[in-house]
């Protein structure tokens, strides 16, 4: 709070970055945590927060006659262009939020003073839901070949992976702690995600300090273990996600990558996936095409291209595609690595399980991808993301391609995901915001020394409560698709409109297909529900019947009615006011009164539908309410 | 002219089929003198046989031969076994081409020698001519594929063994698929037994059209002036016209036109009662010719003091120099009260060029992203529809907000300024955004205004046939419509299916409604009496469904598209449409139909049936008991 010296300033102007619309005029507020700025020109109260920890850059523009520029950067790719009145105010705005938005203490992070007023019980589940023993169990493991082991329980093998790590039964501990001394900050190779089918895994780990000739022989033993884990292969993929020139250079650093020949049965492949800095510039690139003022065609796609931004995409993707083929057609297991194996190497490994596996296309699948191959084997989200005032060249876009990835799957695979493109966006912010403990840190060790467990709360809970508008409707089930087997070829990859221009609404389609069907679907949901709640009503002759069913049909009117969504570009005012979930305000009383028909009726006979053992997290997210049984 | 003669070889046996994302099949080839046929005995003789191939001939835009020689030594002039003929560019290594009959013969019946077969042109290889039974056993053991691209960017290959069989079925083909004369057409034979003949041919369009608005103006009126296609070729017997201009105006006025265009009504906007009109371009000429006539029926669109605009789809330097042919655009002096606008819009070669271009990078699987953007990017097609959707919304925004008239025009005004009008009626008008509304559109502003669908459909990307008039203005407009779709799913009661089906039939069809360049043609060749209506046949219920848009619901508002270019996409669906599976996709639209329909019933079983069976229960009680 010591940073903001002025907390409201009065008349300050909001452009918009693309039409010429007339700028809107009002109040900026500066909280402990949020930018607010309320539109005092519009009929409806309009208002826009910007969470500091969002901001990316603040940038002071030379002053014109309207007034002190000052243009805001988000990490969600919010791009916010004020005029301010006073110099005076600009610069004490400017300077409070350059201070709020680069935090130096971790304890000054969002995360420690959210508080959503939830008991202390429930933060606790919140942290439970995701447990990756369960998913290792879902693996079949511990099995003949792989055990989960307790050897970094004190963060001696490697301080950046977690305490509990899955390595080859074979695998004595002289070998594992062998191997640790012969990879780049001990991270060993561990597993990643066994296919079941075959026996065939997806190991991860860093490069290893071979330079121009040293040997490890228990590092061997350890692939030679990984090998003998998956019988039915007489061979193994070791892939460095690295260009070649730059997995050559780091020998002379005395790091470097596997000999073929000092390791039996291996093959060695490189996948050139750029490094952290090329990425942090092709994002600079790209934002910077997304921003030009009405750009012509050519512009747009030359930019596009010169940015290279979809050809780093296109890598990862292939070589997702490759690990998964290996794994599948092969039958072969893989040892992936990069550098430190923390970027490159948890893109590459959680796609691949994504296509490999069902489990992880759905909403706790999703979640136990990111807690597993991101949050637990130690992507340092903190200095990617910025989170605390430090090394610029730390950040990098990394999260946001693999998010980017799973969203080019969606668009060729519509019907594999159970949730949308709207729960990518939701992780996308919270990585950034800061908000949820999840993603403070660079790895698990740090988080426990940050007491993330006792004193924040977990993202996830959060998301599943919203699962309603974050789930897709042409989901077909856990069993409709296994692998998938994604075209790579260039059209398929597709630029992000959604992402990189979220907040630029004039250009994307006037008409969401996504919120109405999510209407269609919850209207559906609901009818049902009334309807056995009907039914289950009839012996207890207790309800005026034939006007609720009258009531009923209004409301099937109602749903079947599509909104009217349209804002053309130049359109003086605003869209006429329609609610994000596409239905008409209308509508909203309507069903909000069966909603409320629904609860009492639920009161009464709670026993009839909700004797199930729900589990709790999903029930609250149902009714959006905590429900104790 | 008999089409036996251009049939070498009516079957092969064995041969083998395959395509992009297909399994191949082996049967029998059948050429018939319009179609290809392949078809498979899959279990023996028992088995009725399946047919595998049922390829309209008209379809193939280009077709290429490669031959393997399996029992010949490789002559000495030949680096590898393998004969790679490249098409033949006429002019180039074979004779030209006769020229074929153009004008008022192109609807009688030619009995003109047929265009002369492409193939002999083999190089080393003289095909044999009369049949010597050395050459034959020679070249028994040999094959050849043949490459069939068609118009609608479909590619097939035919493995035809023996070498003789493989020339001459190509040969054939080619034959074939380059019949000019519109009557010799598959639409003159094809008799579908679901359909009558005169069914579907929209009964007069533009009297329809102007009946709707005679309800709300008296402004307007018809003129049968041009009943006998006298005073305009290309016009329909119909046109809308101001009412106080007399026919002897008319007439005065389509002299200073190019083609006889003289400025027609287009679109009647009803909220404002302005209008939109289109013309050919004014025939000033280098000596600034004037034409009172033509001012006056300008004149009397607009009252004392109003404005107009005049959007010129050249740049004002593309118009300017048009002068020096006899063309011209507007002087401000001459047409004080109409300001006029230029919004280049590329058509004819370039935008022919520009398809091809495109077609090449969507079918090169070898390119990387950077290059891949790259040749988008220079293809330029993503600018040609941008462009079209840019100057369609300045016509619909002169109309709507600036509630000022429109007159549009390029230089013919069949092309660039159809696609302005059409779209901007898509975009202001919800009564054409129905699937009837639709095909009323493209019958009032393509066909019978005249766009010359023959010359610019005669081939698509694939041909290198030298060009002469082709150009995919109306895929463009498809295409337009599409990015239209996409940004407003719920307004288009079509689907992309729509678009696909009336792309494939503009370039080949069983039916007759694209056949020709205006309505004079049609009448000669009684296009109308002979052959049957795409519409019919869309409009068949089982079909229609087909087409229609499951998301579907009325939108009585403009539809302003963004044309910003991160809102402008590349149409998969059709230049995708044979590389790229769409199964996924199609599964997904399954999906939304089902949901959507599902959402019905269950609107429907949760109130009516349960309703019924609660009624129905003798138990329950009513309102009025208790």
């Amino acid at each position: 709070m010591e940073h903001i010296t002025t907390p409201k300033v009065e008349n300050v102007k909001l452009l918009d970055r693309y039409t010429n619309r007339k700028a809107a005029s009002g109040t900026l507020y500066l909280t402990a945590t949020h930018l607010i700025y309320v539109d005092a020109s519009a009929e409806v109260r309009k208002e826009t927060w910007i969470l500091h920890h969002h901001i990316a850059t603040v940038e002071k523009l030379p002053l014109t006659t309207a007034g002190c520029p000052l243009l805001i950067h988000c990490k969600n790719f919010h791009v916010a262009h004020f005029v301010i009145g006073q110099e005076r105010d600009c610069h004490e705005v400017y300077t409070s939020l350059l201070k709020l938005s680069q935090p130096v203490k971790p304890e000054e992070l969002y995360a420690f003073s959210y508080n959503p007023k939830m008991s202390k019980d429930n933060r606790e589940i919140g942290w439970k839901l995701i447990d990756l023993k369960v998913d290792y169990q879902r693996m079949g493991i511990p099995n003949d070949y792989w055990e989960i082991t307790d050897l970094n329980k004190d963060y001696e093998v490697c301080n950046t992976y977690p305490p509990e790590i899955v390595v080859p039964r074979a695998a004595s501990k002289a070998t594992v702690i062998g191997s640790s001394r012969f990879r780049s900050r001990g991270r060993i190779p561990v597993l990643s995600y066994l296919y079941k089918e075959n026996n065939a895994a997806i190991c991860r780990c860093s490069q290893p300090l071979s330079g121009f000739s040293a040997r490890c022989l228990e590092d061997e033993q350890m692939l030679q273990a990984i090998r003998e884990a998956n019988p039915g292969s007489p061979f193994m993929y070791v892939v460095d996600t690295r260009p070649k020139l730059n997995a050559m250079a780091n020998r002379a650093a005395g790091k470097g990558y596997e000999n073929e020949d000092n390791y039996d049965n291996i093959r060695f492949k490189f996948i050139g996936i750029e490094n952290i800095h090329v990425m942090r510039s092709s994002l600079q690139k790209l934002l910077e095409v997304c921003e030009t003022k009405s750009p012509s065609m050519s512009d747009f796609l030359t930019g596009l291209e010169n940015s290279g931004w979809l050809r780093h995409i296109k890598a990862v993707m292939d070589a997702s595609v490759f690990l998964a083929k290996a794994v599948k057609d092969e039958k072969a297991s893989v040892l992936v690595h990069c550098s430190d194996g923390w970027d490159r190497t948890a893109q590459v490994c959680s796609l691949a399980s994504l296509l490999l596996d069902p489990f992880y296309r759905a909403f706790k699948g999703f979640m136990v991808l990111i807690e597993k191959e991101w949050i637990a084997m130690g992507h340092k989200f903190s200095h990617r993301c910025g989170h605390l005032d430090g090394d610029p060249k730390e950040v990098s876009p990394v999260f946001t391609q693999f998010i980017e990835c799973v969203w080019q799957l969606m668009q060729q695979f519509p019907c594999t995901f159970e949730f949308n493109e709207h729960f990518l966006l939701e992780i996308h912010d919270h990585v950034y915001s800061c908000q949820f403990g999840n993603f403070l840190g660079t790895c698990h060790k740090e988080r426990e020394d940050l007491k993330i467990f006792e004193k924040t709360h977990s993202l996830w809970p959060f998301l599943l409560q919203k699962k309603q508008e974050l789930r897709n409707p042409l989901y077909r089930g856990f069993t409709a698709y296994k692998e998938l087997q994604p075209n790579t070829l260039p059209f398929s990859f597709q630029f992000w409109c959604g992402m990189y221009n979220r907040f630029d609404k004039g250009m994307h389609p006037k008409q969401c297909v996504l919120d109405h069907l999510l209407s269609c679907m919850n209207q559906k949901i609901k009818l049902e529900d009334n309807a056995s709640e009907l039914e289950n009503k009839l012996p207890f002759l207790d309800g005026p019947l034939p006007n609720e069913a009258c009531f009923l049909s209004k409301v099937g009117c109602a749903a079947s009615k599509t909104p009217m969504l349209n804002t053309p570009q130049d359109y003086e005012g605003e869209a006429p006011p329609v609610l994000t979930n596409g239905i008409s305000v209308g509508d909203i009383n309507v069903t909000s009164d069966v909603d409320q028909r629904n609860k009492e009726n639920l009161a009464n006979h709670r026993d009839l539908h909700l004797n199930d053992s729900v589990d709790v997290l999903n029930s609250e997210a149902k009714d959006g309410k905590p429900q104790h049984h | 002219m008999e089409f036996s003669e251009l049939i070498k070889t009516a079957t092969v046996e064995s041969v083998l089929l395959s395509c992009a994302g297909q399994p191949a099949v082996k049967g029998t080839l059948c050429i018939t003198s319009h179609h290809l046929l392949l078809s498979s005995c899959p279990g023996g003789d028992g088995q009725p046989s399946a047919v595998e191939l049922w390829l309209l001939i008209r379809n193939v835009d280009a077709v290429e031969k490669r031959l393997v020689l399996s029992h010949r030594p490789v002559p000495p002039s030949v680096p590898s076994s393998m004969g790679v003929i490249p098409r033949c560019h006429p002019g180039t290594a074979e004779p030209p081409l006769p020229p074929l009959p153009r004008g008022p013969r192109q609807w009688a019946l030619t009995s003109s020698s047929p265009p002369c077969p492409r193939v002999q042109n083999v190089g080393w290889y003289q095909p044999p001519r009369s049949s010597g039974s050395p050459r034959d056993n020679r070249l028994a053991g040999s094959s050849g594929t043949i490459t069939l691209r068609c118009k609608d960017l479909k590619v097939l290959q035919l493995e035809i063994p023996g070498m003789e069989e493989c020339l001459n079925i190509a040969s054939s083909i080619e034959a074939l698929s380059s019949v000019d004369s519109v009557m010799m057409m598959y639409p003159f034979f094809h008799r579908p037994q679901s359909l009558r003949l005169e069914e579907g041919w929209p009964l007069l369009p533009v009297e329809q059209y102007f009946q709707q608005l005679a309800l709300q103006t008296t402004q307007w009126r018809l003129s049968d002036v041009n009943r006998d296609f006298a005073v305009c070729p290309t016009y329909p017997p119909a046109v809308i016209v101001p009412a106080a201009v007399s026919e002897e105006t008319l007439r005065r006025a389509a002299r200073f036109r190019q083609g006889g265009r003289f400025p027609v009504l287009s679109y009647y906007h009803s909220r404002n009662g302005t209008v939109m009109l289109r013309s050919g371009q004014p025939l000033t000429g280098p000596n600034r010719k004037r034409c009172a006539e033509d001012e006056m029926l300008l004149g009397s669109v607009l009252d004392d003091g109003e404005r107009g605009f005049i959007i010129d789809t050249r740049s004002a330097q593309a118009a300017k120099q048009a002068r020096m042919t006899g063309g011209g655009t507007e002087p401000k002096s001459s047409y004080p009260q109409w300001k006029r606008l230029h919004r280049p819009l590329e058509r004819g070669r370039p935008l022919q060029e520009s398809f091809i271009k495109l077609v090449e990078a969507c079918n090169d699987a070898s390119l990387g992203m950077d290059r891949w953007l790259g040749r988008l990017e220079s293809c330029r097609w993503l600018s040609h529809v941008k462009a079209a959707l840019s100057t369609a919304c300045l016509a619909a925004q002169c109309l709507d907000r600036e509630e000022s008239s429109v007159l549009v025009h390029g230089a013919e005004g069949t092309d660039t300024t159809l696609l302005v009008t059409a779209l901007a009626q898509l975009i202001l008008e919800p009564g054409c955004r129905t699937l009837k509304g639709f095909q009323g559109l493209l019958e009032r502003e393509w066909i019978q205004a005249g766009h010359p669908f023959h010359l610019r459909c005669a081939h698509s990307a694939y041909s290198h046939a030298r060009l002469k008039q082709e150009a995919p203005l109306f895929l463009l407009f498809l295409d337009c419509v599409w990015q239209l779709s996409r940004q407003f799913p719920f307004s288009l009661e079509f689907s992309e299916g729509l678009l696909l089906t009336l792309f494939d039939n503009a370039y080949a069809s069983d039916y007759g409604t694209f056949l020709c360049n205006n309505e004079k043609e049609r009448c000669l060749c009684k296009v109308k009496e002979s052959t049957h209506s795409l519409w019919a046949w869309l409009d068949q219920p089982e079909e229609r469904k087909k087409y229609l848009n499951p998301l579907y619901s009325p939108n009585p508002l403009v539809i302003w598209p963004s044309v910003e270019p991160q809102s402008i996409q590349l149409w998969q669906g059709l230049f995708f449409r044979w590389i790229r599976s769409s199964q996924y996709l199609d599964e997904a639209w399954a999906e939304i139909w089902r949901l959507v329909e599902g959402s019905n019933t269950a609107v429907k079983e949760s109130t009516e049936s349960r309703l019924s069976r609660s009624l129905s229960d003798p138990t329950a009680p009513t309102e009025n008991e208790r």
